[in-house]
């Protein structure tokens, strides 16, 4: 275990090092979430509500998504694919640690040094300037902090099983590009699950992908009352358990059929 | 004359290299139509809510989009650039650029070229053609001409703001964020600017001009009169941004000090 926090902890330092490069990505994350919040104006007009969202409940949801995609977010998948193809898995092989565990934790080290390096002075400038409501409610701080953990977890698994693919497909840019606007568009990161027809949601429903952004979201935005919010940790829970298996049985074909070219 | 048969040499050796990997050209244009189809699909959902974006109807939503595709596919093509600091100045690639008797820019676009990117243009066309002609849009004899000096208005507009920013590479060697994140930023063009407050339409319009890439040049073939005076100005925009970027370019390339081996 000590070497896994020890592997948190060497990544944050690494992000550290390149700290400068985080200050102009807030302002950037802000920029996308003032166009967002303009779209969304636009799109609400003179409406107060649409399905039970408001526009200030809808500018908080669009913010609070960006700025928690800052932690669940990661390149897992491309740094897989860059050393499966290069051949430094090879030695990633042998070294005495789980391999997709290290990963893991690497992508929580990045994580975390986002959250409060990029997540939260970012959410305090989008705060000043938008109008976004907060709750004061500690509770509901307590169930987004959980859930954004489970988001992580649900989006790494899906980026290692995405880098795992690699070992069969030898390149698969194309995939993991396809993967991430998938993720984009049905997490919930671009517009609230509930904004789909009727048909989608239920089709949503059986799909790991809502637990990434839309639930944390809804949490913090009070657009699910408490045991909404309690159901859907569960189900983010459930989700992370069940992608576990996936990725095991992949793992152990790809290690199989894994020939090292170069290294 | 020199560049023009560089041009096709290095497009030749490109295709044999592509076709040497077919699947992985299948695999990519996929996934570029899936991330279209995304798009779409967001317009879509958004308009289930509402009939009017700001006066602007789905369907002419839908258009800027498919023009805004044309342009984007250009860029992808031939301005391939994103991964220019790793790739160049951090693994020291430049070296090599640099004692070539062609003019850097133009080695490292030869180089980077990806021309299956412009399928996207393929889908863009579709799209405007369907959106077209549900808003019983006519086609004029001038229309395929002022099209085509609009896309590449657009293209060189993109082209130059990423040139610009691959720049900031031969200045601060440290691996920046900005480019994956100029995307982003650069999505706002397929929206009609008039959503937005006057910081970011003067942002969108001057500073990064990505308006000029979507809903401008768009604009004109929707037959949207008051927006006719910014539709002509694409290609002065597009010229502008991309001299200033290869001037620019120029500089940096003077700065240009060397890493790695």
């Amino acid at each position: 275990m000590d070497k896994y926090l020890e592997m948190i902890r060497i990544r944050f330092l690494m992000m550290l090092a390149y700290r400068t490069n985080y200050y102009t990505g807030i302002l950037i994350y802000s920029i996308n979430i003032g166009a967002y919040y303009f779209l969304w104006s636009a799109i609400y007009g003179s409406k107060e509500q649409i399905v039970g969202l408001s526009v200030t409940q809808m500018t908080t949801y669009v913010a609070v998504s960006w700025m928690a995609r800052a932690f669940y977010f990661n390149n897992l998948d491309r740094e897989m694919a860059l050393e499966i193809m290069e051949g430094k898995v090879a030695i990633e092989l042998i070294r005495p640690y789980n391999y997709l565990g290290m990963k893991t934790m690497q992508g929580l080290g990045e994580g975390i040094f986002r959250l409060f390096f990029f997540s939260m002075p970012g959410m305090l400038i989008v705060y000043f300037v938008f109008p976004i409501e907060f709750t004061w409610d500690l509770s509901v701080w307590g169930l987004f902090a959980l859930s954004i953990l489970l988001s992580f977890f649900i989006n790494t698994e899906l980026n290692l099983l995405t880098g795992i693919t690699t070992f069969f497909l030898y390149n698969n840019s194309g995939l993991i590009r396809a993967k991430r606007v998938v993720i984009d568009l049905f997490s919930g990161l671009l517009l609230p699950i509930s904004f789909f027809p009727g048909w989608a949601q239920d089709v949503m429903k059986f799909l790991p992908f809502q637990g990434i952004s839309y639930f944390p979201s809804m949490i913090v935005t009070k657009g699910f009352s408490h045991t909404q919010a309690l159901e859907a940790i569960f189900q983010q829970f459930v989700w992370v358990i069940i992608l576990f298996f996936p990725i095991q049985i992949l793992w152990s074909l790809a290690k199989k059929q894994l020939i090292i070219q170069g290294g | 004359m020199f560049y023009i048969s560089m041009f096709f040499q290095y497009l030749s050796q490109y295709l044999k290299t592509r076709l040497q990997y077919r699947a992985d050209i299948f695999v990519e244009f996929f996934s570029d139509l899936l991330s279209q189809a995304i798009n779409l699909i967001f317009i879509l959902v958004v308009f289930g809510h509402t009939n009017f974006l700001n006066g602007w109807s789905r369907d002419e939503i839908i258009f800027i989009y498919g023009f805004f595709l044309v342009p984007s596919a250009v860029f992808s093509a031939f301005f391939n650039i994103w991964d220019f600091n790793e790739r160049y100045i951090v693994k020291g690639e430049l070296d090599r650029i640099l004692t070539r008797p062609i003019h850097s820019l133009f080695q490292i676009i030869l180089e980077r070229i990806e021309m299956e990117s412009l399928l996207g243009a393929i889908t863009g066309l579709a799209v405007m053609f369907y959106a077209g002609s549900r808003l019983g849009l006519e086609v004029h004899w001038f229309d395929p001409f002022l099209f085509i000096v609009f896309v590449l208005g657009g293209a060189l507009v993109y082209g130059g703001v990423f040139i610009m920013i691959a720049c900031i590479s031969f200045w601060a060697d440290a691996r920046t964020s900005l480019m994956p994140m100029m995307y982003n930023i650069s999505n706002y063009g397929r929206y009609p600017v008039n959503i937005y407050n006057k910081l970011i339409r003067f942002v969108l319009t001057w500073v990064l001009p990505f308006a000029f890439v979507g809903v401008y040049p768009a604009a004109f073939f929707l037959g949207k009169k008051e927006w006719f005076w910014y539709s002509f100005l694409t290609p002065v925009i597009g010229v502008v941004f991309f001299v200033l970027s290869v001037m620019l370019w120029n500089q940096g390339v003077k700065k240009y000090r060397g890493a790695g081996n």
